[in-house]
């Protein structure tokens, strides 16, 4: 069993260290590996001991010295949790309604919306194209504190304080999905699309039966990013009744409750950081194809 | 064409293209209502004194005077906001390069499995809580105990209520958070790079990786360059979350009280709009014009 999984190894370390292009040498090859070895324990390494404290007992989160790694797995810390979400006078479900409910709703609003507006600023040429694209560029130049206030105050006219409204239609709007859909979409031939239009289809034909097909990986990385954005949304500036409040608030909560909590807490944390990180293992090769032609162009 | 003429023009080619409005209408409604209007309506209340329980009342340019002349705090909070931004920008910006760059030439497995390593602080939430554990103040911190046991200290440290120790924090676990999606970018712009041309730039003489780096692979990923750079600087100027969380609010001394902080504690917590929404303009007037600048001297790599 050794002697095989051994071949295996040999079998593969060639490209990695023999079957070189030029310019490279073996000496940098093995010092680069044994660099990103480093890097990469420092990157995973808190993650892991997130994840070990998560399957503690009580004792041993308290212990000294402080052991990385479990020694006997428990689910107590799950199961706490879960007394303590029971114990709430919100039934817990209601939260996790809500946060799946405004993920999903804001992702395929962003999607959709986001694709049929870089359609036409891709494809079509009308006046105030460049210009508006510039704005939508221009905008990834300040962060979302910028608008903090007065967004509030809009929320106020709309009369979306202390709905998910408030979450969700602005997340339809954000300028990093547009830009990374229309650029992504360059590589769209034209001729394609003329082709269709002498054939007489409409516009939104071509969009959603030839444009949308191709731009697949497109769509995945929208999902992936605003997925992420909507899923850890707190809510907390805008939403104040606790049956509309969104699950990392809740969670929140518990880990708010101090030391005695340290476990739940630690469980909050994995239970949260799983949903996300199984989104982009997914669809990680996806992502990476749109990503090829994020690039500003001159 | 004279101006009239162009005027015309453009009229019956916008009428021509009522389609091409219908469907970017949504987006840009959405866009212009929660991007667009609040940036100019943060500029029209930094000119007022704003409670949001009286209408706005108009006093020019006082709040920017007690921003720059009178509020200590503040200029503390710019202090810290251009240190984390110059480090954690152009270093998270030179790493997620590097690593892009370093990881491309691993087998396919290792390498996506790399780039889910890098990219997992960025999307798992709140993990980053795990610093505070890391960092506890009783022996019972990773850190501390690692210490007490070699016998470097005596007693525990208190490293996230000492000033000293605040902002290097701050900085790694940013530093630990910064291969987003710009580095996403670079891997998916590293690994498109033309394969012929390495060929073709060998033949020309190159004779080492960093040649190659320099030459051929960086000219190459210039637009990616420039996307990166926008997302790591807006990124760096508006830490917030993880400082909070680090250190509190208002942290030791305000170690690492930002601009962003110190926007949040007016606007949210003193309602003191008008005031807060100078913060506002301030930091947005600070973050565009650090992409302006980036932007002018990215363009020259390679050239």
């Amino acid at each position: 069993m050794v002697a095989t999984k051994s071949r295996v190894g040999r079998r593969r370390m060639p490209p990695l260290l023999k079957a070189r292009k030029p310019n490279r040498s073996i000496r940098g090859d093995i010092g680069i590996f044994i660099f990103i070895a480093l890097v990469a324990a420092f990157f995973l390494l808190p993650l892991i001991f997130a994840v070990s404290n998560a399957f503690k007992p009580f004792d041993e989160l308290f212990l000294f010295p402080p052991r990385f790694f479990v020694i006997n797995p428990t689910m107590q810390n799950f199961r706490d949790l879960f007394v303590l979400i029971d114990a709430s006078w919100v039934p817990f479900s209601r939260y996790v309604v809500n946060t799946v409910f405004l993920t999903i709703a804001g992702t395929i609003g962003h999607v959709f919306l986001a694709s049929l507006a870089a359609y036409a600023l891709e494809k079509h040429r009308f006046p105030g194209r460049q210009f508006l694209f510039a704005m939508v560029i221009f905008s990834l130049m300040f962060s979302g504190h910028v608008t903090g206030i007065p967004n509030f105050i809009i929320m106020t006219w709309l009369g979306w304080i202390d709905s998910l409204a408030s979450l969700i239609v602005p997340a339809w709007g954000a300028a990093l999905g547009l830009f990374l859909m229309k650029q992504f979409m360059t590589q769209v031939p034209d001729a394609l699309l003329e082709s269709s239009r002498i054939d007489g289809a409409n516009e939104f034909w071509i969009y959603s039966r030839i444009v949308m097909p191709l731009v697949k990986p497109a769509w995945v990385t929208l999902i992936i990013i605003s997925f992420q954005g909507l899923w850890n949304a707190t809510g907390s500036t805008f939403i104040y009744s606790e049956e509309n409040k969104p699950l990392p608030f809740a969670l929140g909560q518990i880990v708010a409750g101090g030391i005695g909590r340290a476990g739940a807490a630690a469980a909050v944390g994995v239970i949260m950081m799983i949903v996300p990180l199984a989104v982009f293992i997914i669809s990680q090769s996806k992502v990476m194809e749109t990503m090829a032609s994020s690039g500003i162009k001159e | 064409m004279t101006t009239k003429e162009k005027f015309l023009y453009n009229i019956t080619s916008m009428r021509k293209s009522w389609l091409s409005y219908l469907f970017i209408a949504p987006f840009m409604i959405i866009f212009f209502t929660f991007t667009v209007a609040p940036v100019l309506m943060s500029m029209g209340l930094s000119f007022t004194y704003f409670n949001m329980f009286e209408p706005p009342r108009f006093i020019g340019w006082q709040n920017f005077i007690n921003l720059f002349f009178w509020d200590e705090v503040f200029l503390v909070a710019i202090q810290n906001t251009l240190v984390l931004a110059l480090i954690t920008g152009p270093v998270g910006y030179m790493l997620s390069f590097l690593f892009a760059w370093l990881i491309n030439e691993f087998p396919k497995f290792i390498k996506t499995t790399l780039v889910v390593v890098f990219f997992a602080p960025t999307i798992s939430g709140q993990m980053f809580v795990i610093w505070n554990v890391v960092f506890a103040s009783d022996m019972r911190g990773y850190a501390n105990s690692i210490l007490l046991r070699l016998g470097i200290v005596a007693a525990p440290i208190h490293w996230l209520s000492t000033e000293a120790y605040i902002m290097p924090i701050t900085i790694l676990v940013v530093l630990w958070m910064s291969m987003g999606t710009g580095f996403l970018a670079f891997v998916a712009g590293v690994t498109n790079v033309d394969k012929n041309l390495y060929e073709a730039g060998y033949v020309d003489g190159i004779r080492n990786r960093w040649q190659e780096l320099w030459f051929i692979t960086l000219p190459y990923m210039k637009p990616q360059l420039l996307f990166s750079a926008i997302l790591a600087i807006t990124g760096s100027f508006a830490i917030f979350e993880v400082a909070v969380a680090l250190a509190g609010m208002p942290s030791t001394n305000y170690a690492n009280h930002t601009v962003v902080t110190h926007l949040v504690d007016f606007g949210t917590i003193r309602f003191e709009m008008g005031y807060a929404s100078a913060i506002a303009v301030v930091l947005f007037a600070t973050m565009v014009g650090a992409n302006r600048l980036v932007q002018r001297l990215l363009r020259k790599v390679g050239t």
